[in-house]
């Protein structure tokens, strides 16, 4: 018997530590991409969690369609890596500068 | 203790220690090694919480795929990692801080006291016959169709877009058929037609 609140903070806790590797490893754009990755992780661990709990099957087909559109994030962000690295030889984000936003 | 609880527990320590290592680890490969097993063990909770399909389709599509795309590309590309590094022992306080206090805030509404058994009791598991596949592909097929074909189309707009910004056009140093100009021959550039005189015979 594991009460849902247990699934939220430990969905919860999955996050802080995605938002926290966004704040540690601000130079490395792969590790960034994965810190995104851990936060929708955490993000589809909550759907699940609730459509088990409120026996709902609709949590269940937007955790579906959340790992579709992350797939199409995470191909198109590698791409623009790879071409990133390219074209400028390095992913440092302190020296992509280029737009001097 | 039931079996339920320990799965959950050790389940959730290794989630929970695995995410840490990804965002702490030296070498981004081995970063993603750790995320590959962040997504096992969260497959393994979705399976206590009878998401059977959706936990076999994050470890054969989100590890298998996305995950292994990843490595690739770490292990392809030749970086050093040194200045990487820099600002990491320099923001790691405020990343704890942050990470600490978002952890309380979070708990604080999702503990116990808003959503604990008393609130959400644990429904009846579902019985030996029942398919998780087939209820989800009955209710996805028909009332959530549309946003099913909505899906096949962003997942074609990556594929163009991924495609489209790694394709390098050659070098024009480098011998290559081009199919399009081949269609399009015309008798005019094979044929040159020299006008000159006839000459007598002597």
């Amino acid at each position: 018997m594991i009460p849902l609140s247990h699934f939220l903070i430990l969905a919860a806790a999955l996050f802080s530590i995605g938002v926290a590797g966004i704040f540690l490893n601000r130079k490395n754009i792969i590790v960034l991409l994965m810190s995104i990755e851990l936060m929708l992780l955490a993000v589809n661990m909550n759907f699940v969690a609730f459509s088990f709990f409120l026996e709902d099957i609709a949590g269940q087909i937007f955790v579906f369609f959340i790992l579709t559109v992350a797939a199409a994030e995470a191909a198109i962000g590698l791409a623009i890596l790879v071409a990133l690295f390219r074209n400028r030889g390095t992913i440092n984000v302190g020296d992509l500068d280029s737009l001097r936003g | 203790m039931p079996v339920e609880q320990i799965t959950f527990w050790l389940f959730s320590a290794v989630l929970i220690a695995s995410a840490l290592r990804v965002i702490t680890a030296r070498n981004p490969v081995h970063s993603v090694l750790f995320l590959v097993l962040c997504f096992f063990t969260a497959a393994g909770l979705w399976l206590l919480l009878e998401a059977e399909f959706l936990g076999i389709l994050l470890v054969l599509v989100y590890v298998g795929a996305v995950m292994v795309l990843f490595l690739f590309v770490v292990m392809m590309l030749d970086i050093n990692l040194e200045p990487l590094r820099e600002g990491f022992v320099r923001y790691l306080p405020l990343g704890i801080l942050v990470g600490v206090v978002m952890i309380a805030q979070l708990a604080l509404i999702l503990g116990p006291g808003h959503f604990g058994e008393e609130y959400y009791a644990m429904p009846e598991r579902a019985p030996a016959d029942y398919s998780n596949t087939e209820h989800l592909g009955q209710v996805l097929y028909t009332e959530y169709l549309y946003h099913f074909e909505i899906a096949a189309v962003i997942l074609l707009v990556a594929i163009i877009a991924a495609i489209s910004l790694t394709l390098r056009k050659r070098p024009e140093t480098t011998n290559y058929q081009s199919p399009s100009e081949q269609v399009r021959v015309g008798k005019s550039d094979r044929l040159r037609i020299v006008p000159m005189d006839s000459e007598k015979r002597e």
